[in-house]
């Protein structure tokens, strides 16, 4: 059977493509990284593949606001492809920065055309950037393909600008894919837990039907045992609780 | 041209503005009530109104959170009694928003904007007297190096200025005296070089032109070529003929390791990682610039350091970054700062902002480091950045370029910034510093560095060029001028793609514009190479060729400019001929008594800004990206404790690892510099052995911040740091690979001369087999035993302990590095053999910090015997037993089970089993009588240690 095909896109300022690739691979698939230039040129056809991922980084320094350029040449150059891209029943992860992408281009949640965007992605409140290790709940009444069978995960963040915020309502229950929890699974232990101040510790949503996935913490972060911070004390485990959320995607592109 | 305000909404908390409030009552002025900030856009063209609410709804505002407004104030602004203050970037200075803003608007359409400029506005709402509202201007909001205060909407855009072609020549052969001493302190000479320099030109029958004198200048530069660690030096009656030479390159020389592929030849030291893969590191400092525009100057400085190892044998990937600061202590008197000085604390949150916003920017783990505090660093902080890159072994070696290879200036536009930083850099910093040095200051942009990564590491692949090197310090100059030293180059100048117009062609030449890169391409890959530069909109231009002739030769506009011979250009420098003294002070002995309750010391040490937790800053960096970190700055069980080195796994697919160390300690350097610098090895090697490594492959870089090394007892001090570099490093068996200096870290303010400490950085790196073997200086498991592994001495002199005390002392610690080399040797055995559950280097505070560090750092209690630490001179003192700074001492924890087997390997080391590890969420120590002499909850410790930087 042949691999599942994922695209990593990247732009000027993108520099978690090589642990994003990294992940896919490691989950059995094929990866090809590209650069947004050669999808607005049409050199690389979207249309190739299965799982189209924009990973973190600060696509063009995040000058202005986070992820907002990339999230614009998203739109304007190729967004009826993105579009039809998900309609097909393909799958969209974004991760961090590339989570704000999805957010202010209004793929995720879906923003309709001539309508405002509702929720996004702003300055954490502790006006820092941030890296720190999160505990991550599953939403298990989520739809979300990626987190399928998972209950938690302890991922790091690193970012300024991750908190979800804006009117709820752009979004339901099942939506919310992850959240942030304390070490026990609690949902409001604050921050540092919550580590910028996400309304209901959102830490990452999906669209209706799973197949678009987007959060701010960095599963490809942790795909071997040695990437977690207390290895030493509690013993290297061959691999990292991130892992399943690509070989989740693998799967399903799969058929299995 | 339009005016765009950027606000949040109303009803949203402003972190920028709450941050300002608590920055402005920092400063004493408590009646600000609320502080607004907004982003201002400032558009060169005429637009309609649709137009400007596409672009602000579209672009510029996050519809969620801000609301937008153009061409007139807000009501704010507007507000009686609200202080308005819009801060923008001067004339000349590049904001990387401008060309992001440029991109988007491109993207949406939107035509014919010549120009972009971005300000902020800072709406302060309370009562301030004039006063009060130009100190919160000076002090934190403008400063005047790169920014100007302007009159909300009152702003314009700068004419391009023209520039003219005249090619200007410097009577150096008809000058008088007088005339020479003006040319000689133009261009930063010395009076030897002035007389090489007019020799050679007599010997042309010609006089120089300004732009060869600058070459010359820039090339002859401290900085550049380190005339002082050249130099001849006459010390205590004896002849040092190159301190480099003679000491720290001797060691490498003379140790002749295989692994070593290529040392103090290219832009940073390479080592052999795997036989596949190999290692290059290089550490610079950035410390004048950072002194008068910190954020700009330590972005500049972790820019500038990035591209060694991208300019290193044939390109290497950085992986990532090491960053050490020294500063005045944060709370230094407002009123005592000298004129002309910015407030450490100012200073700090500059340059960590700096250094973070561009590592992070361009994805590479910032993830050691170390920050010390010293009033001496009031006017010259330190700044130093470390890079480390990958590459394929077979691309170790500096490229060989030919005659008729093209060269290629690749990445960022070329303007007025860093002019003379080269020269800057060598120079003794004055009050006046910060108005005549603005065009050494330059704001960085990352993304077009990471561009350039991107795009070189893509070329280097595809084999378009021969060779590769950065454009640091010195520019083009010095970028060419290193590669066609064995060739011969040829540049027209106006080739070179500029920022802006008015640039002549001197300016040209040796701007230190950031963000690039020299490459030498064949002429038949010249066509693929500018294509792949385009595919991802990175500047690359042809500006010149290697020859066959050992010239520079310099065009502007068909001009010549320049025609100096390669030969007299390297080689043609005059060697110094310098005096150095040995001065070695005393100071007063301590004679309190022993205090007797040693948990207020303890505490006290704890929370000294040299010990306290620097967690503030480590976080703000990404030390997750690449996912290649193992062992994490911060460890324990809840990953806030001090890790001592840094493990990364450089390959993905492979266990082997890299350590990264570093050891500093200007303290002792007071005392004596011999033992600082033997000090300063031995806790970077410690550092290393702490973390699960040993010492057969391990490379160390050197980096020397002194004072004015023209006083011959600066020099002696030098001289003797660098005898110790070669006495230590040779018995441990670790090459140098790499080093830079800064000398003159001097300030000249009202007549008085703050010099700062001796400062000497050693940085290593280790090669480690197995990453699993790691690890962490955490206590694990209650019940393991504590052990002191090395002999204890009575080794206060220039301790923090003393230090909390206001005394220096005189009993430096020292090392005996054979019997330092064995105790390590040993006790990587016995982590390899996995009998070690924590270790941790025992520096600053001793066997109390170190122990306090790891009881909290694991979340487990310690019950202690001073009785059983093993003291290698008689030592009756509880307090100094506990706190000396003994060198080559490490506390270990073993499980009960592992004891004998430890003990064995151990042999006839030094080692005292001192206490156990327990659940009691206590640390208790007893005293040489049997006393109690500390007992504390390890939250309180904890918090003693966190307290200071919780910012």
């Amino acid at each position: 059977m042949s691999k599942a095909k994922v695209l990593v896109v990247r732009a000027p300022g993108t520099n978690r493509d090589g642990e994003a690739v990294f992940a896919f691979e490691q989950a059995g698939a094929e990866v090809t990284l590209a650069h947004v230039n050669q999808l607005i040129r049409r050199e690389c056809n979207l249309f190739d593949y299965q799982i189209f991922v924009i990973p973190g980084g600060f696509s063009y320094g995040d000058d202005i606001a986070s992820g907002k350029v990339l999230a614009n040449e998203l739109k304007l150059k190729f967004g009826k492809d993105m579009l039809k891209f998900v309609d097909d029943g393909r799958l969209v992860l974004g991760i961090c920065n590339g989570f704000q992408v999805l957010v202010k281009s209004g793929i995720l949640p879906r923003v309709q055309k001539g309508e405002t965007p509702r929720v996004t992605l702003t300055n954490n409140d502790s006006g820092k950037f941030e890296c720190r290790w999160v505990y991550l709940g599953v939403n298990q009444k989520s739809p979300c393909i990626f987190t399928k069978g998972m209950e938690n995960m302890y991922v790091p963040v690193a970012h300024g600008e991750g908190k979800f915020a804006g009117d709820l309502k752009a979004i339901t229950e099942k939506n919310i894919a992850v959240y942030y929890t304390d070490e026990k699974g609690n949902r409001d232990a604050g921050y540092p837990c919550n580590p910028n101040g996400s309304v209901k510790n959102i830490a990452g949503i999906c669209d209706d039907s799973g197949r678009i996935f987007g959060l701010m913490p960095h599963p490809e972060d942790h795909i071997l045992g040695t990437q977690h911070p207390q290895w030493t004390r509690l013993g290297a485990k061959k691999y990292g609780d991130g892992l399943p959320i690509f070989q989740n995607a693998v799967k399903w592109v799969k058929g299995i | 041209m339009h005016r765009i305000e950027i606000r949040l909404k109303n009803y949203l908390p402003d972190a920028r503005g709450l941050g300002l409030v608590r920055d402005i009552a920092d400063l004493s002025i408590k009646s600000v009530s609320n502080a607004i900030v907004t982003d201002i856009y400032y558009l060169g063209a005429e637009l309609t109104k649709a137009q400007l609410d596409l672009i602000c709804r579209e672009l510029l505002a996050d519809p969620v959170t801000q609301d937008y407004q153009f061409d007139s104030l807000s009501d704010e602004a507007k507000q009686a009694g609200n202080y308005v203050i819009e801060v923008a970037y001067k004339a000349g200075v590049v904001d990387p928003v401008e060309e992001t803003v440029m991109i988007g608007l491109h993207d949406l359409n939107i035509s014919g904007v010549k120009a972009v400029k971005t300000a902020k506005q800072y709406i302060i709402e309370g009562k301030l007297t004039p006063k009060q509202l130009e100190t919160i201007s000076n002090k934190l909001l403008v400063n005047p190096i790169i920014q100007h205060v302007i009159e909300s909407g009152h702003f314009a855009f700068a004419k391009n200025p023209k520039y003219h072609f005249k090619l200007n020549q410097i009577d150096l052969l008809g000058a008088d005296k007088a005339k020479l001493e003006e040319i000689r302190r133009n261009y930063t000479f010395s009076e030897i070089e002035l007389s090489a320099v007019r020799d050679y030109y007599l010997q042309q029958g010609r006089n120089p032109t300004d732009v060869e004198l600058e070459t010359l200048a820039q090339t002859w530069s401290e900085h550049c070529v380190h005339k002082t660690f050249k130099a001849k030096i006459t010390y205590d009656g004896k002849i040092v003929n190159n301190i480099l030479k003679s000491t720290i390159s001797r060691v490498t020389r003379e140790l002749n390791k295989e692994w070593c592929l290529s040392v103090f030849l290219d832009n940073s030291g390479v080592i052999d990682f795997d036989g596949k893969w190999a290692l290059c590191f290089k550490v610079e400092t950035h410390n004048h610039p950072s002194a008068v525009e910190p954020y700009g100057g330590a972005a500049t400085g972790i820019g500038g350091v990035i591209r060694d190892p991208l300019g290193t044998g044939l390109g290497a990937k950085p992986i990532l970054n090491t960053d050490v600061f020294c500063f005045a202590p944060p709370d230094f008197p407002q009123e005592k700062l000298p004129k002309g000085v910015l407030h450490p604390r100012r200073i700090f949150k500059g340059v960590r902002a700096g250094v973070a916003d561009y590592g992070n920017r361009l994805g590479i783990p910032t993830v050691n480091g170390a920050i010390l505090f010293d009033e001496r660093y009031l006017a010259n902080p330190l700044v130093y950045c470390g890079t480390m890159g990958l590459m394929p072994v077979e691309m170790a070696q500096r490229g060989k370029h030919k005659p008729g290879d093209l060269i290629v200036l690749v990445g960022g536009k070329t303007g007025r910034d860093g002019i003379h930083g080269a020269t800057f850099a060598s120079e003794q910093l004055t009050d006046e510093s910060g108005s005549v040095s603005f065009t050494s200051v330059q704001i960085g942009n990352p993304i077009v560095e990471k561009k350039v990564i991107d795009i070189l590491l893509q070329a280097r692949g595809r084999g378009l060029y021969r060779r590769i090197t950065d454009c640091g310090a010195g520019g083009l100059s010095s970028a060419v001028g290193e590669m066609g030293e064995e060739t011969g180059a040829r540049v027209d100048l106006d080739k070179v793609p500029l920022k802006y117009t008015g640039l002549n062609y001197a300016e040209i030449w040796i701007s230190e514009a950031q963000e690039r890169m020299v490459i030498a391409v064949p002429p038949e890959k010249i066509d693929e190479l500018l294509r792949l530069c385009a595919s991802e909109d990175v500047q690359a231009a042809v500006v010149g060729e290697f020859t066959n002739d050992r010239q520079l030769k310099l065009f502007y506009q068909g001009h010549q400019v320049a025609d100096l011979s390669m030969e007299f250009l390297h080689k043609g420098i005059p060697q110094w001929q310098l005096k150095a003294v040995l001065n070695q002070p005393k100071y007063p002995e301590p004679d309190f008594a022993q205090p007797r309750d040693l948990g207020d010391s303890l505490k006290d040490i704890l929370g000294s800004w040299n010990v306290c937790s620097k967690e503030w800053v480590i976080r703000q960096y990404d030390h997750e990206v690449q996912g290649g970190t193992v062992i994490k700055p911060l460890v324990g069980k809840t990953n806030d404790g001090p890790g001592d080195a840094t493990v990364i796994r450089p390959v993905f697919n492979s266990d082997k690892g890299v350590i990264v160390a570093n050891g500093i300690n200007p303290k002792y350097g007071q005392i004596d510099p011999y033992w600082m610098a033997a000090s300063a090895i031995d806790e970077a090697l410690r550092q290393i052995i702490a973390v699960g490594g040993n010492l057969k492959q391990v490379a160390l870089l050197d980096n020397f911040c002194w004072g004015d090394t023209r006083k011959p007892e600066m020099l002696g001090a030098l001289v003797q740091a660098a005898q110790a570099c070669y006495d230590m490093a040779i018995v441990y068996g670790t090459p140098f690979v790499s080093g830079k200096d800064s000398l003159y870290n001097e300030f000249e303010c009202e007549g008085k001369i703050i010099a700062i400490p001796h400062t000497l950085l050693i940085s290593a790196m280790g090669i480690m087999e197995d990453v699993k073997h790691s690890i962490s200086m955490d206590f694990k498991n209650a019940g393991d035993s504590i052990y002191v592994v090395g002999g204890t001495k009575n080794e206060l002199g220039a301790s923090a302990y003393l230090e909390t005390k206001g005394l220096i002392g005189n009993s430096v610690p020292k090392v005996d590095p054979a019997r330092a080399k064995a105790l390590m040797d040993k006790l990587s055995k016995a982590t390899e053999k996995g009998l070690v559950k924590a270790c941790h280097d025992c520096s600053e505070g001793g066997i109390g910090i170190a122990v306090a560090e790891m009881a909290f750092a694991g979340g487990l209690g310690a019950e202690l015997n001073l009785k059983s630490v093993l003291l290698a001179e008689k030592i009756d003192r509880d307090d100094f037993i506990l706190f000396s700074e003994s060198n080559s001492r490490f506390i270990v924890e073993v499980t009960p089970g592992s004891k004998a087997e430890f003990e064995k390997i151990m042999g006839d080391v030094s080692i005292g089993e001192i206490g156990t590890v327990n659940e009691t969420n206590k640390l208790e120590i007893y005293g040489l009588n049997g006393c109690k002499i500390v007992s504390e909850t390890i939250n309180d410790l904890k918090e003693a240690w966190q307290k200071p930087l919780r910012w």
